[in-house]
């Protein structure tokens, strides 16, 4: 651990120095864990019948109902972004001026403005027509989740994916292009299939960004994981008190597992990706995720340059 | 058409109120963000433990859970009665700390070697290197994802506006409720957002500009 160019490999002295530092730093992280604890005991938090809820066949069954339909709404919004995120790309490239402007407008709006405003103002649009739509019981809540993470989503792959064409070699574009092939075909069968494979851990990096955006569904009364979890907390009484805290801590780790998967999933394709020597880097896995989920336009053009 | 005219004083309230968390909860995620960098390239094991676990729980959850142990929990732990505000700025900033101090932390490994061997050699000590050699060339560096950092908090103080804080969201779901046309909202409220987050890459782009030497 004497890596770091930043301090010495430490000497008696400072051995001992850093001990004391370490058990200081350790007793005030303890400190404030046992005040917590402690406060959260007088608040019976910690009661056996508080913990004992999960017992309860109608509880369990509500988080695994929670984790269903969260699953179900990330796996749409992710193939849906994912499609729609391709078809954008394609746009802000393309030949046609009308097309690139109306890519470039759609991915800048919908990038700018936060996703709760876009899916709460959908549900409100899917409510106010919801007979002419046909939707029914918590259809309007579920498309409304699942279209707004669609387009957010897709706006941000798209420029994911835009980075990872431009990074494409000009010459695998000019070779294509001197054996005959189409735009299309030069776009489909050379430059997404190579843009994909360089830029794989950050799409999936982004698609944590989309499993964590999922709780949305809360504020707009959606079914999911957080919303079933914070019913039952709110519904259920204990000797007095509501279980907030069980149902937080056993919520929590249900998504930070979810989320970590994921994350693993995308760094271990990096370490594969940089095996191999194609001449087009692969992504960091931690990019978007580092730089929360909007990206500035100018640092996705060059990935890893400066800005201008 | 007529919203925005009809209710600038809502617009103005919900527009400011969107500045005051976003800012305050930039602040507290600076502070802490560089602090947790600080502790993750620290000498001291149980201080660098703390901050991968800092910086793997709060980047694996959902803002929205943070939010509810903010609003639940920890009133009941630590401080009860404190505003709402105050509760949205706290999940807000410990949050995007976890981002900051990635970003912190990338930045650091950009400055080169030679400067902190250089400065090890005139026998700084560990916090000395830090403050006074490799932070303040890391900050050029780090500057380009902090404005990104920064957009995505403002547009992530959204969710305080569910949890009874004024701003722009909460703004919108008032109008609605009066029954005013959504489109029209979200376009206000959108062209809102868009001023601030233009506000912050331009303010971003221009101290990149002044801070730039050549190297």
């Amino acid at each position: 651990m004497s890596s770091s160019v930043l301090y010495d490999a430490p000497g008696p002295k400072a051995r001992i120095r850093n001990r004391i530092f370490s058990v200081v730093g350790a007793l005030a992280v303890l400190g404030i864990v046992v005040y917590a604890v402690l406060r959260l005991d007088a608040k019976g938090q910690f009661e056996p019948e508080m913990w004992n809820i999960f017992n309860n066949a109608g509880v369990r069954t509500n988080i695994r109902d929670g984790v269903l339909t969260t699953l179900k709404v990330f796996a749409l919004a992710a193939v849906l972004s994912l499609a729609l995120g391709a078809l954008l790309a394609v746009g802000r490239l393309s030949d046609h001026k009308p097309v690139r402007w109306f890519a470039t407008g759609f991915i800048e709006l919908f990038r700018a403005v936060p996703l709760l405003i876009t899916i709460y103002s959908l549900w409100l649009l899917f409510l106010t027509y919801k007979s002419e739509l046909g939707f029914s019981g918590d259809g309007t809540a579920f498309w409304a989740l699942v279209i707004g993470l669609t387009i957010y989503n897709g706006s941000v792959q798209a420029e994911v994916l835009r980075a990872g064409i431009n990074a494409v070699p000009k010459g695998q574009r000019e070779a294509a292009y001197a054996l005959g092939m189409s735009k299309t075909q030069v776009m489909v069968t050379v430059l997404i299939p190579q843009a994909v494979r360089a830029m794989l851990p950050t799409i999936i990096s982004q698609l944590v960004v989309t499993l964590k955006d999922t709780s949305l569904g809360f504020v707009i009364t959606y079914e999911e994981l957080l919303y079933s979890l914070q019913q039952m907390a709110g519904n259920i009484v204990v000797n007095d008190e509501n279980p907030y805290f069980p149902m937080i801590v056993v919520g929590g780790v249900i998504y930070i597992a979810m989320c970590m998967a994921l994350s693993a999933l995308a760094t271990w394709i990096e370490r594969r990706g940089r095996r191999t020597k194609t001449g087009i880097p692969v992504a960091d896995a931690a990019q978007p995720l580092a730089a929360g989920d909007a990206v500035d336009l100018t640092t996705t053009d060059a990935p890893g340059g400066k800005t201008d | 058409m007529n919203v925005l005219l009809d209710h600038l004083p809502e617009f103005r309230e919900g527009f400011l109120g969107t500045l005051a968390i976003t800012a305050a909860s930039a602040v507290l995620a600076l502070v802490l963000g560089i602090l947790i960098a600080g502790f993750r390239v620290s000498p001291i094991p149980p201080l660098r433990a703390f901050g991968t676990a800092w910086v793997t729980l709060l980047r694996n959850t959902p803002l929205t859970l943070l939010f509810l142990i903010a609003f639940f929990v920890i009133p009941q732990i630590f401080f009860s009665g404190t505003s709402p505000f105050v509760l949205a700025m706290g999940a807000l900033g410990c949050y995007t700390s976890s981002f900051v101090c990635e970003a912190v932390r990338s930045g650091i490994n950009t400055v080169p070697l030679g400067q902190a061997e250089a400065a090890r050699s005139l026998g700084m000590t560990f916090s000395q290197t830090l403050r006074m050699i490799v932070l303040p060339q890391a900050t050029r560096t780090v500057l380009p994802p902090l404005s990104s950092i920064f957009i995505a908090l403002t547009k992530n103080s959204a969710i305080a506006g569910a949890f009874s804080v004024t701003e722009l969201f909460s703004v919108s779901k008032l109008l609605s409720d009066k029954g005013y046309a959504i489109g029209w909202i979200f376009l206000w409220i959108a062209l809102a957002y868009l001023v601030i987050t233009f506000t912050i890459s331009g303010a971003f782009r221009l101290l990149e500009r002044r801070l730039e030497v050549a190297r």
